[in-house]
């Protein structure tokens, strides 16, 4: 039974690993464009933010819940740094980042707490503040935008700077993935958000703080969205009130086709890696072969419903499987 | 053994009559009409009172099956969504020269359609949340409007057909007509039939209503394309108003929705509530906006206002039932530590 | 006086309306098991959630190896060396059984806050070795049998060097080797100079293992006997409180025809070839061990899962039940084992709860009558002997025993013709047994075939006219109540090579 259950698992990741190879073939083969060094630096760049925020949505659904307003917070946290920044023009871009983690983390504190202190159902939580946040940056912003003009050539550097021709943003991805990895895999705090995901009475039971755990996902998550909206700001070059209006369903969609589990508990950081990978081709590859963009939200939506099928079906025949060999 | 007498009527006590949700909800409304008076004097007509749901209550239709939804123990967020796809179909085959009555029947039977999609999903994997069903429908069906129709809007309506949104008969709006019957009927179904109390019992306890006889995936599948029609209605009605559609029409409805059913006292853990309390909802929430209208506070100030009011609901329900809330995770740990349930210490 | 590592005097603790425990003392000599029985609701759970920290008591004293203790919450009490081994298993399916034996305490690196993988795989191994248990630590538990996983529960006490260990009903699940299994290890875990408190059902569990028993009733302590100055008769008068005189008052019922037939019936991975059937007027007991598939057997039969083959007759007539609605239709009721769960809503009151089944016939064209929703559940409520105020009480404020009443009485709201008690009287007081008894007899009498399904032998023998045994999914034996035996039962019932 284990072997099945390991089994499944890693075909699961093969299974993305080989659409991804089949997926680059066939664009390559429509479009030469593709598979060079300038557009795969595009692809990973565009992607970087998606992965920032799809580790913070892998926590968040381990523990069982989902956060529907990261789109929100990263829309307020970029338009209050790039607010700030038009202020302000000598600030150092640092500081930028400090600021809209700074509002990030204030949004994900009071959603956390809500959630874990009041047994707010996550769903209605962060339905509710994706509003109150929208609307916020509505309110800061007066309904006006901020322009690339308005910004410091420093506060633009976020995104568009670089080592050794790596650009920022995924340095900074590939940075928290790793850190995320050590920390969900190694430490005693992230396997507690597998426990409290896996078994939530048995958490409470055995002393794990279990509430302390879910207000720290939040918390986390809206620290992440808050650095993803300066990033997205500064890469876009333009702050607006409906900045990343639905990015939420994106972030749930690498996730759950990453292979991380809707009902909590299970989920490895490799799917995760990948299935953000292979929802970034998705979207610059499909432009790339004349798919028209407004075909891009009805082949999100077709991917993330697919994802949990095939997740229900992987295991439904496991537990077949599994029957089988029990069979009398 | 002495015969035992069983009662079969119920104690009325005025407290537990005044301590219904219901009368803070009647309160507040009345706060805000008095709100709304002072702050325009033209206020306080009969016509402020018919015409201006004339505004909002296209959305109502959605609140009626979603409480259903919401007492199932569920939740549907693919409404909006459906709303849209069903106006942006219905716009394209009127100019692809389908009679406007067909168009709108097309219109209801899309929006039917999507909410079986629904059910069906929900039903047959039972190992998914309705969150995740509906979340991934929701995409789809906005999608496939957005492919249907890219950014275009698509208008030009026969002008019997705005009429729906906007005319009367004897002076009441035909949308408020339209809304009052559906409001009795979703009522009276919810609360008077074999039907409703199967709805109840499947929020309550979904293993013992299944040992129970209740076909419950034929309950929730039911609930679900209820929601669609209505859905299908909410279309109707708005795209009247507007006088043209577009793929984003209807774009944050779900949330306004759920907030005006979990403002109305039904539970998120599912299995209570009354349909009175999302009605009043309405009208509340209905009339705050106008409110806001009247002060020129900007529309996208009332997301944060619902927003607001979705938590703050949720918030007081829960501080009020809380040892019903407790029990559902916590004492679900001491279920696991212990016998059955915690009131089984207490047998006599 | 021999030394105590853990006492406690003068423990009360109430909640809203309800007296858990009422002044209860228990004390625990290092390195015995100790019994602690009591019927259902006697507080033993009440007690155990006191000493783990679950609950505080709000008036007592706890002491452990003399010394005054504070409880706050589970991790004081592990801290205390106190762990608790619970009924169901309360593991972490999707984590490793390493992870689940050290959560909470995992040896950490100081500077990198690291997890030392490689240690707790090993310590992990060196645990089970300890156990006699040879599965692979980095198994994920949910991989794991319910025996397997109780080990695992019984390798984290010790990793916390427990010196009190709290099993609760751990034998209810278990196979019968695997319960020899248990007790072995229980053993040895005694002779390591670990205090057991070994809370069960079973008298056979007391016996083998304990050397001392303490009785709780009705939220009260009864007293402490060493188990070699007390009789099995005693214990139990103990419990009760009474002494009980024709527990089994089965009464002579004339027998009809054949009602219903079972042939064949098969389900992958839980039962082959089950074929048995009942006649009218008759109970036909289904007994055998735990996990011996009878539960699986009787929810196929109700449409809850869907056999793969086999075929179901009722008065002749071929069924093809897809569906627990369907099975009420035509005459099957089902009493589930989990009542609390699968049985009512606890948060409806009574007429509702009694009307579910057969909620069309309160009805026309949908529209509900509730007068003669109420009415009716008047009636059979008072038939029934529920003790309750009225229709409107809410299912959840009735005892257990009331409880079950009720969810007969959802059958007979309707026109059965077969019924199927799955445990009627799993964790009902003793009164209410008797009445649940009775209640069967009438069952009986009015002609309905009865297939009660009860692992308790004295209420097979002393209840049914014939007895269907099953093991390892298959129907093992069929035999006539009047000639059978325990004995014979079990015999029939255990795995071959094991004895009873």
């Amino acid at each position: 039974m284990k072997r099945t259950a390991t089994a499944s698992e890693s075909f699961r990741e093969l299974g993305l690993l080989v659409f991804i190879v089949i997926i680059c073939v066939a664009v390559q083969l429509r479009n030469p464009a593709f598979l060079t060094l300038s557009n795969i630096g595009d692809l990973l760049t565009n992607t970087a933010i998606l992965s920032i925020l799809s580790v913070g949505m892998m926590m968040v659904i381990l523990t069982r819940g989902i956060d529907l307003s990261v789109g929100a917070t990263i829309a307020l946290a970029g338009m209050v740094s790039a607010l700030t920044v038009n202020s302000f023009r000598a600030i150092s871009p640092l500081v930028s980042v400090l600021e809209g983690m700074a509002v990030g983390t204030v949004a994900g504190v009071l959603i956390g707490i809500l959630i874990a202190r009041f047994n707010v159902l996550p769903i209605i939580a962060t339905l509710g503040f994706m509003n109150v946040l929208r609307g916020l940056t509505y309110v800061v912003s007066k309904g006006a935008w901020v322009s690339a003009y308005q910004m410091s050539d420093g506060f633009k550097g976020i995104a568009t700077g670089g080592v050794a021709g790596i650009s920022t943003p995924i340095i900074i991805a590939v940075v928290i993935n790793l850190a995320f990895f050590y920390f969900i895999n190694h430490m005693k705090t992230g396997r507690q958000i597998y426990a409290v995901g896996s078994n939530p009475e048995a958490a409470d039971i055995s002393g794990i703080p279990r509430r302390r755990i879910i207000l720290l996902v939040y918390t986390i998550q809206g620290a992440l969205a808050g650095l993803g909206g300066v990033i997205w700001v500064a890469k876009f070059a333009s702050a607006q009130s409906d900045t990343a209006m639905g990015f939420e369903l994106s972030v749930i969609a690498a996730t759950v086709l990453g292979g991380v589990s809707i009902a909590g508990g299970s989920g490895k950081v490799s799917g995760l890696i990948l299935g953000t990978i292979l929802f970034g081709i998705l979207n610059n590859a499909l432009p790339l072969i004349n798919v028209s963009p407004f075909w891009q939200q009805a082949i999100q939506g077709v991917v993330i419903l697919a994802a949990v099928l095939v997740n229900v079906m992987v295991k439904r025949n496991s537990q077949r499987f599994a029957l089988r060999r029990r069979a009398i | 053994m002495a015969e035992r007498s069983i009662r079969v009527d119920k104690g009325w006590s005025w407290r537990s009559f005044f301590l219904q949700w219901e009368w803070l909800l009647v309160l507040i409304f009345i706060v805000v009409n008095i709100v709304n008076s002072t702050l325009s004097p033209y206020y306080l007509t009969a016509d402020t009172f018919l015409s201006t749901p004339q505004t909002f209550l296209d959305q109502a239709f959605l609140v009626l099956p979603m409480t259903m939804v919401i007492i199932l123990g569920m939740i549907d967020i693919s409404v909006a969504s459906t709303a849209a796809l069903s106006a942006v179909i219905m716009a394209v085959s009127f100019h692809a020269g389908l009679p406007m009555p067909l168009a709108a029947l097309l219109c209801l039977a899309v929006a039917t359609v999507c909410g079986l999609i629904n059910g069906i999903l929900i039903t047959r994997f039972k190992e998914l949340s309705a969150v995740i069903v509906t979340l991934a429908t929701m995409i789809i069906y906005r999608g496939i409007a957005y492919v249907i129709l890219t950014d275009q809007a698509s208008g030009d309506f026969p002008s019997w057909y705005a009429a729906l949104g906007w005319g009367s008969v004897g002076g009441v709006p035909i949308i408020l007509v339209a809304f009052a019957a559906c409001a009795v009927i979703f009522g009276l179904l919810l609360h008077s039939t074999s039907f409703g109390r199967r709805v109840f019992a499947i929020g309550n306890n979904l293993t013992a209503s299944r040992y129970s006889g209740v076909k419950t995936d034929a309950v929730i599948v039911t609930v679900f394309v209820l929601t669609g029609l209505m859905a299908g209605f909410t279309s109707l009605f708005l795209t009247s108003r507007m006088g043209s559609t577009r793929p984003n029409v209807a774009q944050g409805y779900e949330l306004s929705v759920i907030a005006m059913v979990v403002l109305g006292g039904v539970s998120t853990a599912g299995g209570k509530g009354r349909i009175g309390g999302p009605l009043l909802a309405i009208f509340i929430i209905g009339f705050l906006n106008y409110g806001l209208g009247l002060v020129n506070i900007q529309a996208q100030s009332l997301l944060i206002i619902v927003g607001l009011l979705l938590i703050l609901s949720v918030l007081v329900l829960n501080v009020r039932f809380r040892n019903r809330h407790q029990r559902s995770v916590p004492a679900a740990a001491k279920m696991v530590a212990g016998e059955g349930q915690p009131n089984e210490d207490r047998n006599p | 006086m021999a030394e105590r590592i853990l006492e406690l005097t003068h423990i009360t603790k109430t909640f809203p309306g309800v007296r858990a425990l009422d002044d209860v003392h228990f004390d625990l000599i290092p390195g015995e098991i100790h019994a602690l029985i009591g019927e259902n609701g006697a507080g033993k759970s009440t007690l155990i959630k006191v000493i783990t920290g679950v609950y505080q008591p709000d008036a007592g004293e706890i002491t452990i190896d003399g010394r005054a203790v504070q409880i706050h919450g589970p991790s004081d009490s592990q801290r205390l060396g106190i762990a608790a081994i619970y009924q169901h298993v309360t593991c972490y399916p999707d984590l490793s059984v390493t992870e689940n034996i050290f959560i909470g305490h995992e040896k950490i690196h100081s500077l990198t806050r690291k997890i030392d993988w490689r240690d707790l795989h090993e310590r992990a191994g060196e645990l089970l070795g300890q156990l006699d248990a040879d599965f692979d630590p980095r198994a994920t538990m949910g991989s794991l049998s319910v025996a397997q996983q109780q080990i695992v529960e019984i390798a984290k006490a010790l990793s916390a060097n427990a010196r009190i260990i709290i099993m609760d009903e751990p034998t209810a699940p278990l196979t019968a080797r695997e319960s020899e299994d248990l007790y072995r290890i229980t053993e040895g875990l005694r002779d390591k100079g670990v205090s057991i408190i070994f809370i069960s059902h079973r008298m056979e569990d007391m016996y083998r293992l304990a050397s001392r028993v303490t009785v709780f009733r009705d939220s009260r302590y009864v007293g402490t006997w060493r188990l070699d100055e007390i009789t099995r008769e005693q214990v139990i008068t103990h419990m009760v409180g009474r002494e009980i005189t024709q527990f089994f008052p089965k009464r002579k019922v004339t027998i009809g025809e054949e009602i219903f037939r079972v042939e064949g019936l098969s389900r992958t991975g839980y039962f082959k070839d089950v074929s048995f059937s009942v006649r009218r007027g008759e109970i036909l007991a289904m007994t055998g061990l735990i996990g011996a598939g009878r539960t699986e057997v009787c929810e196929a039969i109700y449409g809850v899962t869907r056999a793969d083959s086999g075929r179901v007759f009722l008065e002749g007539e071929e069924l093809h039940i897809g569906s627990p609605a369907q099975a009420i239709q035509k005459g099957i009721g089902y009493l589930p084992e989990d009542r609390l769960r699968q049985g009512l809503v606890l948060d409806w009151d009574l007429a509702k709860n009694v009307t579910l089944p057969t909620l069309e016939t309160f009805a026309t064209m949908g529209w509900l009558h509730p007068v003669r929703e109420r009415a009716v559940t008047k009636e059979l409520a008072e038939k029934l002997q529920v003790r309750a105020g009225s229709v409107f009480d809410l299912a959840s404020t009735l005892s257990g025993g009331n409880q079950q009443k009720i969810i007969v009485a959802k059958l007979l709201a309707g026109k059965m013709k077969v019924i199927i008690l799955d445990e009627p009287t799993k964790g009902v007081d003793v009164g209410a047994k008797t009445a649940i008894f009775s209640i069967m007899n009438d069952l009986a009498e009015a002609g309905y075939g009865i297939i009660m399904i009860s692992s308790e032998m004295p209420e097979v023998l002393g209840m049914s006219d014939r007895i269907v045994v099953m093991r390892d999914g298959r129907v093992a034996a069929t035999m006539d109540t009047a000639g059978s035996s325990q004995e014979k039962i079990l015999r029939a019932a255990m795995p071959e090579g094991v004895t009873a």
